[in-house]
């Protein structure tokens, strides 16, 4: 029997890949070809997609992207034999794309069924659980510390440290909660993991629980993200029918709805307590009142499911690999105006430049690029002049930019950086929560303070205004949204100037 | 509106911790929207007052007061889709069916709403059909597919 594997993630269902599948089965069935097909998630390369992978004897053969109404002639070209033709792309992971990347926390996303216990076992799946139960609790949380494995939803925070707290709080009941509130634009590491490996994430919260003492995790998603809930919800039953969880420790989804903010940890436990998504001042930490009032851990999807590797694999393993102290490997994702969009997992340290030019080919246009704003909707613009940064937390930082949960939106020189300036504010006025009065309220100044600039008036104070403005948010703002909102800002200001001169037409 | 289905949607939920959230969603799927009349149903089952449940309602911005159209088109607005013309995509859709972000056109037939990303930032512009996801739109593709549903 032929097998034939195609994604159903939803950036290849969104480029057409039930169509193809359709298109497959029905050529199938009337040329009697017994084929047996798999969904699975996405192997990162979008701008293939959909992608056609066929099981030959040399590996699973690719073809992409395949529009449905080629599948025929593709077929008598012989597709199905790993025959050559110009949407073959070669043994899949022969492709120089995949070749060069270090695949832990994506290891499996894109070649299994994302709901299959036994693909997820024949690829080391469970094992890391099995082994923090052989350790023990406590070898667990020094294990996650000594890898070195930082939060991946944005903070970068030590994983091991959180856990620790949480664990010694003093407490009836301890909660696991995964943050999958992935609203940055230019990030979809999140969503791919629960279409593509979800049981990786239900097995590092099993051992995030097991190590803190907690009985009790909820995932908290987003309504965006319909077909990502859909098949998490499916894998949470698979995992209960494979022991997993369901017995001393148990998963529940959340579905938020739209609530950009939620994605701030704090904010997003009081979603979860049913209320308004409003960020909650620290201290207390989640770590020692949380969820309820109880030691919560609050993680990324990444962080979590990074953890049954470092776990089966050992920290060391994982520490030595990486730049600085930003251990392992990010989940790179390559979004906007860029030719190979997509997902790159590789090590910290290459630089920006050779992420964006070599890995993401330029941009999609064929046009220069001119900026790319690195972190979601929060991070800076970095110039072409800045892209000798090495991915890493710290270099990032010391250039007034994140990495946040690794999204990277390519942007060509068609790009009017007050526009994007302006954008930023009103996001921040959008989304606010409103309990910051620099948030609610300065945001909507600071679109209104853009326009001045750009109409010519009173340009210098205004510039001034804009500066002082972003300060006040920086520094008056509980979380990240009023407190970052000043990175796009004046970024934007600091490295392209020249597009905040006054306008003969002030309409952005 | 069916009090009694509200209540029972309440039951049903009556076992979750912090179930508000869960429950609004479950009556916009019943009703198409989270009708005022159910607000004080809902506080009442929960021992909540009504703005506090209202609050809640009126926070998050999935939440509609109002059915919205036979088709629903969410269009992303964020950044990655911006890099490459999703704000004039949007606009022309908007334009072609004669509203503003949130609106329902005036036959009923299509909701236009704003979302700030849908993940589908490598296939940018994207945008959500009914639910189904769509990427590298363009407006002639994206009217034609909303209207098609109605």
């Amino acid at each position: 029997m032929m097998r034939v594997f195609v994604s159903s993630d939803a950036a290849a269902l969104a480029m057409g890949a039930d169509g193809v599948v359709r298109v497959l089965r029905a050529t199938a069935e009337t040329r009697k070809i017994t084929l047996e097909i798999v969904r699975t998630g996405s192997r990162g390369m979008h701008w293939l997609e959909p992608l056609v992978e066929v099981e030959t004897a040399s590996g699973r053969v690719g073809y992409g992207p395949v529009k449905a109404s080629e599948v025929p002639a593709l077929i008598d070209a012989g597709m199905l034999e790993g025959e050559a033709h110009p949407l073959c792309i070669g043994v899949v992971d022969q492709h120089p794309w995949m070749k060069r990347q270090t695949r832990i926390t994506f290891v499996r996303c894109g070649i299994v069924d994302p709901l299959s216990a036994d693909d997820y076992a024949k690829l080391g799946g469970f094992e890391g659980l099995k082994r923090a139960r052989e350790v023990g609790a406590a070898a667990t949380i020094e294990a996650i510390t000594k890898s070195g494995l930082r939060g991946r939803g944005g903070a970068g925070f030590p994983a091991g440290i959180k856990w620790k707290t949480a664990a010694d709080a003093k407490a009836d009941r301890r909660y696991v909660v995964c943050n999958a509130d992935e609203g940055d634009s230019g990030t979809f590491a999140d969503r791919m993991i629960m279409e593509g490996d979800p049981l990786s994430l239900i097995e590092g919260m099993a051992i995030a629980a097991f190590a803190i003492g907690a009985s009790k995790g909820y995932v908290y998603a987003r309504s965006e993200y319909p077909q990502a809930n859909a098949t998490f919800a499916k894998a949470l039953d698979v995992a209960r029918a494979a022991k997993l969880i369901g017995t001393t420790f148990d998963i529940e989804l959340r579905i938020g709805a739209g609530a950009y903010v939620c994605g701030e940890e704090t904010a997003l436990l009081e979603s979860l307590e049913g209320k308004r998504g409003q960020v909650r001042a620290k201290p207390p930490l989640p770590a020692h009142e949380g969820l309820f009032g109880k030691p919560t851990i609050v993680n990324n999807v990444l962080t979590l499911c990074t953890a049954p590797w470092i776990m089966a694999h050992g920290a060391d393993m994982y520490a030595s690999i990486g730049f600085g102290r930003s251990r392992g490997t990010m989940p790179i994702q390559l979004a906007g105006n860029v030719k190979h969009a997509g997902l790159f997992e590789a090590p910290f340290g290459m630089t920006l430049g050779q992420i964006v030019d070599e890995i993401g080919g330029g941009t999609m246009t064929g046009r220069p690029v001119r900026a790319v704003q690195c972190g979601g909707p929060l991070g800076a613009y970095f110039p072409r002049a800045l892209f000798d940064t090495p991915y890493d937390y710290e270099a990032f930082a010391a250039r007034d930019g994140l990495i946040g949960h690794g999204g990277i939106v390519v942007f060509d020189d068609t790009v009017d950086m007050a526009a994007q300036a302006r954008f930023a504010m009103e996001f921040c006025a959008i989304e606010s929560c409103g309990k910051c009065t620099p948030c609610r309220i300065g945001s909507t100044r600071g679109v209104e303070v853009i326009d001045r600039i750009v109409a010519g008036e009173k340009r210098e104070m205004n510039l001034a205004l804009l500066e002082d403005l972003c300060r006040t948010l920086k520094l008056g703002s509980l979380c990240a949204l009023g407190g970052f909102t000043p990175y796009p800002v004046m970024s934007a200001v600091r490295h392209f100037p020249e597009d905040f001169k006054a306008r003969s037409s002030s309409a952005l | 509106m069916d009090t009694d289905r509200v209540k029972a949607i309440c039951a049903a939920h009556a076992g979750l911790e912090g179930p508000l959230l869960p429950i609004l969603h479950a009556v916009q799927a019943a009703f198409g929207c989270v009708p005022k009349d159910a607000i004080p149903v809902i506080a009442h089952e929960l021992n909540l007052s009504r703005a506090e449940v209202y609050g809640v309602v009126s926070f998050y911005h999935d939440f509609r007061e109002a059915p919205a159209g036979r088709c629903i088109l969410k269009i992303c607005r964020a950044e990655a889709c911006q890099a490459v013309g999703g704000a004039e995509l949007a606009a022309t859709v908007l334009r072609h069916f004669a509203i503003d972000w949130k609106e329902t056109s005036a036959d009923g037939r299509v909701t236009i709403e704003p979302v700030y990303c849908l993940g589908l930032c490598s296939v940018a512009p994207a945008a959500l059909v009914d639910g189904e996801p769509h990427g590298r739109i363009d407006p002639v593709h994206l009217i034609a597919m909303a209207e098609r549903k109605l």
